[in-house]
């Protein structure tokens, strides 16, 4: 247009993002619901972190939670129930550049994608995961989840879950390569930025399980954690989150637990009577798939011209030429 | 029917010539049949024969000596003309012991008159069990009219070896080097390409035991053969379909190829995990199918074109995915080679059994491109346009292969390397405002696609009915619309495809239409009755979803028309079954569909590649038969 060049146009627009620049679509989740809080969060640290959005990608499943790449202004890749972390996983293997996010509901990741998630902690590349545990299908209405508290009547349990919840901590803790570990209640919004800025600068899979308000079904699920802050025990350490000094008036009941510390992690995963908020384990030693995997070549038509050649070579034959 | 000239040379030896032979080398695992049988299938190959292998494996990694689910060898097919398949009965069987016979003999797969060159060690075991099992199995063999020669392979080779269960296999390739008149020199040079690098010190033994099987076989054998080689000269390269594949996917420029071990189809990935990491991409081996398929959907959307390799039950796992590589218009290449079904099935046997599911196996639309390689070579530049269809249609191919291909080997000229096959580099230029994710053109469904990295693109792709700006759809005539153009994108693909050739004359009695591996056993068939003056021709579809324009028109010139498929039908002579119930083969139902022909089929499922010798029988029996099935 006019004989601008509009590459230039955008790299000045790209000066300075500003929160709006990471905002999508508006929002169709319930009033009051948790997700926003997580993606208010999310947006957050896009800005301060000014990540380039095209070099963004959120991938979730399918769920409640999984339309927030529809939010973002970045690129989204709403996938399928369950199978957000294996394509997380393609995306980033052959592109290191992206900062790749994932999002999924305790349904996607705790029950239809367990698979995935056990196995994604153990290749640890380098993604930003969010569980966004309401313990509950909120988006095929009210059915248990594994994340589901015993007794709970849901539409699929009416006389109360038969089962005792399952602890996705202690289930990610139990994996070999595990590498971040955190737990964090969205109505906490300090709290929620920093362990999703601590995991972002994570270099590995950062694992985030964020307890999610779901008014619509599960209401009363995280009340008392509202309600008594006693009953969160938060976790603080020089090398841990960053807590401001209101967050600390407020939640008294604290435990400086060092993050390296794997057997105490586990234990504190196992905590019955307090839930534990803040980062329970964090290792950058630990090997990363995406990293293992690189063999230093670089990929052109050279290179595999050449790569076939000496395989035609090994294979070939010259006929009816008596050697 | 095989042709052969016998002449008496000086020596009382025949010597027989015939346009083409079929051998087998069996033995326990680890005797070394196999490498026996590569090699000698090399030599002639290098000598100008065609050759046609397949490996005899046993289902078990550690099978029990002397048994006959234990046989393992080769199976070599050479002749004078184009050899296209794994052919009929075996002319000539090398056996390590009586009990690896077994199971050819009663699968009928030796040829009557047969020669049989058995190892006679076990007549004189020192172990009464196996001396009567192979006097048992002599009284068997004399009453049939095979050719029995006792070899003593065993004393023979103890003769310049300590361990002759580490020679005797060179013993057969100097046997067999005799039989067939095969210069010793092609041996010679084998020898030395084998243990030259790693073993230098092994080359002598080797070529002491080479002359000894060729000089006992000139001592004590009544016969010899002779095939005439064919004039093609020039570079070849031998190889399996499986091998071709991966070599077709590292010349598209594929870079990520996913996958979860299966059989027939994980010897490609084997061969792809040490050379695609060479060419500076990765195989990565998943959790399970799912996975693998979403990792390569993953990959697909943030980059190059991606290639999940899977087999019939790994397929019906990647189903939902496939959707919405379909449905998301992401490229997406997914090989199946083909095993025998359903469920688990036959894992190690050949069927054609998937076409279906791979075309209609997804719930609700899902248009895509399945396509399948008929040979060897085609195994290697299906993958160069399997990539290009993907990427240019923004859509899913299916490429259907098979273990016939996956295992057989065969030679095909060596591949002039093309750099217009490589796939361009990730597009990373900046999208126009305004420009949406799927603004699908009105005559074609075609849309540009946009890849992470690009500023300006920035867009959710989602599985959900969407919007020209990947928005969820909410009102109806959205839905109807990305449908709408995602299956004009399979006929504006199907615009570009050509009629396939008929393999013989353009009208006639019979047409037989096949896809697949099965291509070279119809059209050796087809030969065989056309020079018996029989009106029937052949017709091969590389793709069968979309079909090219044509086809009816082809049909319509024969008086019948029928698939040879190797997957499930009825069998229209039961008396259950009759046209309100009968199920046809696979092809047969799409051509009946589509172009209302009444198509008929002859199909089974045994496991087994189709001989071209029983679709000859069959043809001759509907020839002369009036029935119309
Ligand atoms: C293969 C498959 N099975 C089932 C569904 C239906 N489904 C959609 S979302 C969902 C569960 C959602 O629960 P959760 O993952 O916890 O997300 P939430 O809605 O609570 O955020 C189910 C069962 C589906 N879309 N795909
Ligand atoms: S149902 Fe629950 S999880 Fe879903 S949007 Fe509403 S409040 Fe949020
Ligand atoms: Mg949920």
């Amino acid at each position: 247009m006019f004989g601008l060049n509009d590459t230039c146009i955008l790299e000045q627009d790209q000066e300075y993002l500003s929160l709006e620049d990471y905002q999508g679509r508006v929002s169709r989740w319930c009033a009051g619901c948790g997700d926003n809080g997580i993606l208010g969060a999310t947006q957050r640290l896009c800005r301060d972190e000014q990540l380039p959005r095209e070099k963004t990608v959120f991938v979730s499943g399918i769920g409640c939670a999984a339309r927030f790449p529809h939010y973002m202004n970045t690129y989204g890749f709403h996938g399928l129930h369950g199978r957000a972390l294996p394509i997380a996983q393609g995306v980033k293997i052959r592109r290191p550049d992206l900062n790749v996010f994932v999002n999924m509901g305790d349904g996607d990741c705790c029950s239809i994608g367990t698979a995935h998630w056990i196995h994604a902690i153990r290749a640890n590349m380098d993604l930003v995961v969010m569980l966004h545990d309401n313990g509950i299908y909120g988006l095929t209405k009210n059915q248990a989840s594994p994340t589901t508290p015993s007794g709970l009547k849901t539409n699929t349990t009416p006389r109360g879950t038969l089962l005792r919840a399952l602890n996705p901590l202690t289930v990610t803790l139990g994996v070999t390569n595990a590498s971040f570990v955190a737990q964090v209640g969205e109505w906490i919004p300090d709290l929620l930025y920093e362990v999703i800025r601590q995991a972002y600068h994570h270099k590995g899979l950062s694992f985030i399980r964020i307890l999610q308000r779901c008014p619509h079904f599960t209401a009363e699920l995280y009340a008392s954690l509202l309600t008594n802050p006693d009953n969160i025990l938060l976790l603080t350490h020089e090398n841990g989150m960053q807590i401001s000094e209101t967050t600390a008036k407020i939640y008294k009941r604290q435990e400086t637990h060092d993050p390296t510390d794997l057997n105490r992690a586990r234990e504190i995963a196992e905590m019955s009577d307090k839930v534990p908020m803040g980062i329970l384990y964090r290792n950058e030693q630990i090997g990363r798939y995406d990293e293992l995997s690189k063999s230093g070549i670089i990929p052109n038509w050279e290179r595999r011209a050449a790569v076939l050649e000496s395989a035609f070579d090994r294979i070939g034959i010259q006929t009816n030429v008596p050697e | 029917m095989k042709e052969q000239t016998v002449r008496a040379e000086a020596d009382s030896k025949q010597l027989i010539q015939a346009d083409e032979h079929i051998i087998e080398i069996l033995s326990d695992s680890g005797e070394g049949a196999q490498t026996a049988g590569q090699m000698f299938a090399t030599m002639s190959a290098k000598a100008g024969n065609s050759v046609w292998t397949v490996e005899i494996i046993p289902a078990e990694i550690e099978p029990p000596a002397r048994s006959a689910p234990g046989a393992s060898g080769n199976r070599i097919r050479i002749g004078s003309f184009d050899i296209t398949n794994a052919g009929d009965e075996a002319d000539l069987v090398v056996a390590f012991n009586e009990q690896v016979l077994m199971g050819g003999m009663s699968a009928g797969k030796f040829e009557s008159g047969c020669i049989i060159l058995l190892e006679s060690m076990w007549g004189k075991h020192p172990n009464p069990a196996i001396a009567r099992e192979y006097a048992e199995m002599m009284e068997k063999l004399r009453k049939t009219d095979y050719r029995i020669y006792e070899v003593p392979m065993e004393a023979e080779c103890m003769k310049y070896v300590q361990d002759a269960r580490r020679g005797k296999n060179m013993f057969v390739v100097g046997m067999l080097c005799n039989i067939y008149s095969r210069d010793l020199n092609y041996a010679y040079k084998e020898i030395e390409n084998r243990f030259k690098a790693k073993k230098p010190t092994l080359i002598k033994p080797n070529v002491d035991l080479l002359e000894a099987g060729y000089r006992w076989a000139e001592e004590n054998l009544d016969f010899r053969f002779e095939i005439p080689t064919c004039p093609v000269t020039g570079s070849q390269l031998v190889t399996n379909g499986n091998t071709s594949l991966a070599l077709g996917i590292i010349a598209a420029g594929m870079e990520v190829c996913s996958m979860y071990p299966i059989t027939p189809a994980t010897s490609a990935s084997h061969y792809l995990s040490q050379a695609l990491y060479e060419a500076g991409g990765i195989v990565h081996q998943a959790e399970d199918e799912i996975a693998a398929c979403a990792f390569a959907i993953g990959a697909s959307y943030a980059g190059k074109t991606a290639v999940t390799i899977t087999s019939g039950p790994g397929m019906a796992l990647k189903t939902e995915l496939m959707a919405l590589s379909v449905m998301a218009e992401i490229p997406l290449v997914l090989v199946n080679v083909q095993r025998g079904g359903p469920s688990t099935g036959l894992p190690t046997k050949v069927e054609q059994g998937d076409l279906l599911a791979a075309i209609f196996g997804t719930p609700g639309d899902a248009p895509k491109v399945v396509m399948a390689p008929a040979t060897i070579e085609d195994c290697f530049y299906c993958m160069i346009t399997a990539r290009k269809i993907a990427e240019t249609f923004r859509t899913l191919v299916v490429v259907l292969s098979d273990a016939n291909l996956a295992t057989g080997q065969q030679a095909f000229p060596r591949p002039q390397l093309k750099k217009e096959w490589d796939a361009p580099p990730i597009d990373q230029s900046p999208i126009p405002k305004g420009a949406k994710a799927y603004d699908w053109d009105p005559k074609t469904g075609l849309s540009r696609r946009f890849i992470p990295g690009q500023p300006g693109g920035m867009h959710t792709l989602t599985g959900l009915a969407h919007t020209r700006a990947s928005g969820v759809a909410y009102d109806p005539e959205a839905n109807q619309e990305g449908c709408d153009n995602r299956s004009l994108k399979l006929a504006a693909f199907q615009k570009t495809l050509k009629a396939p050739k008929v393999f013989g004359d353009a009208d006639g009695d019979l047409l037989i239409i096949g896809w697949g591996s099965t291509k070279g056993a119809i059209e050796e068939a087809v030969t065989r009755v056309r020079k018996d003056g029989m009106k029937v021709s052949a017709l091969h579809l590389t793709y069968l979803q979309p079909m090219a324009s044509g086809i009816k028109e082809i049909m319509q010139q024969f008086r019948r028309v029928m698939t040879v498929e190797i997957n499930y039908s009825d069998d229209p002579a039961h008396e259950m079954i009759d046209e309100n119930n009968r199920r046809y083969a696979n092809l047969a139902w799409l051509l009946r569909a589509r172009y209302l022909i009444d198509v008929d089929c002859w199909s089974n499922v045994h496991g087994q590649p189709i001989k071209p010798g029983s679709i000859e029988r069959m043809i001759r029996d509907r020839m002369t038969s009036k029935q119309t099935h």
